[in-house]
């Protein structure tokens, strides 16, 4: 058994894909610029007056022959990601490195492929009512569905499962593989999250009256509601080398928490959120102080931020650099902690605290020091929240080895 | 390498299985099973608002949850908990997806917020004021071994104890269909890093690789074992056997495809 409480591990390799960008270039580029990918939605054939993030590209994603039982939007948007920035290709080389049995892989998702499903719905034999014979519950709705296709896909034979706690999942994925690192069972993990857009999680919203009529403002006065976007990231973590780069980016802590409130509001104080970064804090053995920005969850509802500012002025008081990027990306559900994840990874090497998309005016209740604009900044450590229905909480600490 | 607790309370809940007590009865012949619709009733836990939202998936995790917390000595908010699942609640998904199907999609609020996987742990963490960390995790049939192999691995780094709740239950027709599940079983650990005078058993797990060609183990009761081949969370029935006979035992537990989970059990009653 190695190591206790403050090992941190290592991103060696990392990438995402949303509606700002394939693969980690285009990604850096849109948050340079504070572009936001989120567009009147037009998918499938969803009615609804609302903005989505949709990932360019996804339908034209073709999986390998062999895997063909796999095929849906979903595991296709997973194919599209691992094919970004060298990701599939480097965890081949931690295959060869440390034993296909010894690289363990866990994915947060939400929606899994159920979009498959729902259609497969509408196609149901009119006599019998039974599902088109082409439909593979295993291959694409069960939530295992996109670890079972990365780990065949990538040939890797380690210990898996998917995380699904709502919009807290892949969050928690990063949590988990760093336990099994630490736990002495595994040598590298890939962790992430992918979601892919459905009906279920679009309707859902909509019928929770939580939607945005238009692109979502997180933290501004006017703030309405969230909107819905896709996303694939992923990174591999594994034990720090011996020598690093001053710019490698370190995986410093994880900390989780039930808010046992609510099943679809957060605690109105923030107190599962207050006592998930306190956790992560505590893991890494940081005092709030040295945390020089925060991706807050941020979805754009009203309850959630103002829920999240209070818990983030109650640890970190009203100084620390905050922002949301869901403005940019739209809220990717089960993906977001990963997306995210990997977006503080870009920002922390470029040296960049992304301001957030959309926000105008921002809301004077909060009384968080939200950023609206982009500043240049060699942050040494950053904080990452993902909160979910059920009360599902997580906060990650990243930071650089330099 | 091999990851060891002590499991400290138990709780089963499935066909023609009531609770532990009498799951042990059968399990070491001295009671014939007899297969019977699982009875779930709703937890006197769950709030009467939440009872009501409630499918009887989540009725099952929470009762068995109950059961093993109790039989542990422990308050029911105090451990960490893992809860895994293969598909959760079959019967709120086959109505969404039936409505989002029909021409006018409406879909209740209480219907989407029950849809996450999560929604037993949820439930639980808001019944038992449980605010500690709580993963949910699926892996298609190996969802029991991946649960206890996480929960194992929370125990080797904390001194907290954790509760690993794993559940399946029916879709209705037509996904019943594409994944034939025939009733529910639910089953819950309350394992610790450290023994107490409630603790029934030491226990031991490591994963044997494809390679190892080892088979799975089965019970001798083929009624019995038509449980644990049908039912992803039943597939702990060989562990709970052993567990049973109160003697040193080691089983094979279905994980990932050819993989196996090794449970070592070492009684300490």
């Amino acid at each position: 058994m190695t190591a206790r409480p403050t090992t941190p591990l290592f991103l060696s390799s990392f990438t995402a894909a949303s509606c700002i960008g394939r693969g980690s270039q285009e990604t850096l580029a849109s948050l340079r610029a504070q572009r936001s990918g989120l567009r009147a939605c037009d998918f499938e054939t969803v009615d609804l007056h609302t903005y989505v993030g949709i990932v360019d590209g996804v339908d034209a994603t073709a999986l390998p022959a062999e895997l063909r039982s796999f095929d849906c939007r979903h595991n296709r948007l997973a194919e599209l990601a691992l094919r970004e920035d060298g990701f599939d290709a480097a965890v081949l080389r931690a295959t060869r490195r440390f034993g296909r049995q010894r690289v363990g892989v866990f994915l947060g998702t939400s929606t899994s492929g159920i979009l498959q499903t729902e259609i497969a719905y509408r196609r149901r034999d009119p006599a019998t009512g039974a599902l088109p014979e082409e439909f593979d519950y295993r291959a694409t709705h069960n939530s295992f569905s996109v670890v079972d296709y990365v780990r065949r896909r990538l040939g890797l034979e380690g210990p898996a499962a998917a995380v699904s706690a709502a919009c807290a999942s892949s969050a928690k994925a990063f949590a988990m593989g760093r336990r099994m690192i630490r736990s002495g069972l595994i040598d590298a993990a890939l962790v992430g999250g992918v979601d892919s857009l459905c009906l279920t999680t679009l309707y859902g919203f909509h019928s929770l009256q939580l939607l945005a009529p238009g692109p979502c403002r997180p933290f501004d006065a006017a703030r309405d509601g969230l909107s819905i976007g896709e996303a694939a990231a992923f990174a591999l973590i594994e034990r720090v080398p011996a020598s690093l780069d001053r710019d490698a980016v370190l995986f410093l802590g994880a900390g989780e928490s039930s808010d046992a409130h609510h099943m679809s509001a957060p605690h109105p104080e923030g107190r599962g959120a207050r006592s998930a970064m306190q956790a992560a804090l505590d893991e890494t053995g940081a005092v709030a102080a040295a945390i020089d920005y925060i991706n807050l969850h941020g979805t754009g509802t009203s309850s959630n931020d103002r829920a999240e500012s209070y818990a983030v002025a109650a640890i970190f008081g009203s100084t620390v650099p905050c922002s949301s990027t869901k403005g940019a990306t739209g809220h990717t559900l089960g993906a977001a902690g990963a997306l995210e994840a990997v977006i503080g990874a870009l920002c922390l090497r470029d040296g960049l605290l992304p301001g957030g998309a959309r926000t105008a005016n921002l809301d004077p209740e909060l009384k968080v020091n939200y950023i609206s604009a982009n500043r240049p900044m060699r942050a040494a450590r950053i904080l990452s929240n993902s909160f979910g229905f059920g009360g599902a909480n997580c906060s990650l600490i990243f930071g650089t080895a330099g | 390498m091999s990851l060891t607790a002590f499991l400290d309370g138990i709780g089963v809940l499935g066909p023609g299985i009531s609770d532990w007590p009498s799951a042990a009865e059968c399990l070491r012949g001295r009671r014939r099973y007899e297969p019977a619709p699982t009875a779930i009733a709703p937890p006197a836990i769950l709030p009467s608002t939440e009872r009501r939202r409630t499918g009887r998936i989540v009725q099952l995790a929470l009762t068995v949850a109950i059961e093993a917390t109790t039989r542990a000595g422990i308050e029911p908010g105090a451990a960490a908990s893992v809860f895994s699942s293969s598909s959760g609640e079959g019967s709120n998904c086959h109505e969404i997806c039936a409505a989002l199907a029909a021409p006018m999609r409406e879909l209740s609020p209480t219907r989407f917020t029950n849809s996450v996987h999560n929604a037993a742990s949820g439930y639980w963490s808001i019944a038992a004021g449980a605010t500690g960390p709580s993963n949910v995790l699926c892996a298609f049939d190996a969802s029991f071994s991946a649960g206890l192999l996480e929960a194992m691995v929370q125990i080797s780094l904390g001194a907290r104890p954790v509760l690993l709740v794993a559940y399946d239950g029916d879709y209705p027709e037509p996904l019943k269909a594409k994944r034939p599940i025939p009733d529910a079983f639910g089953v819950a650990l309350v394992l610790s890093a450290s023994r107490s005078e409630r603790t029934v058993a030491r226990i031991g797990a490591q994963i044997a690789g494809a390679s190892a060609y080892m088979p799975a183990d089965s019970l001798a009761d083929s009624r019995l074992d038509a449980v644990r081949a049908s039912i992803p969370a039943a597939r702990c029935l060989p562990l709970l056997r052993a567990l049973a006979l109160r003697a040193p035992g080691r089983v094979a537990l279905e994980y990932l495809d050819a993989s196996r989970l090794v449970v070592e059990v070492v009684p300490c009653t």
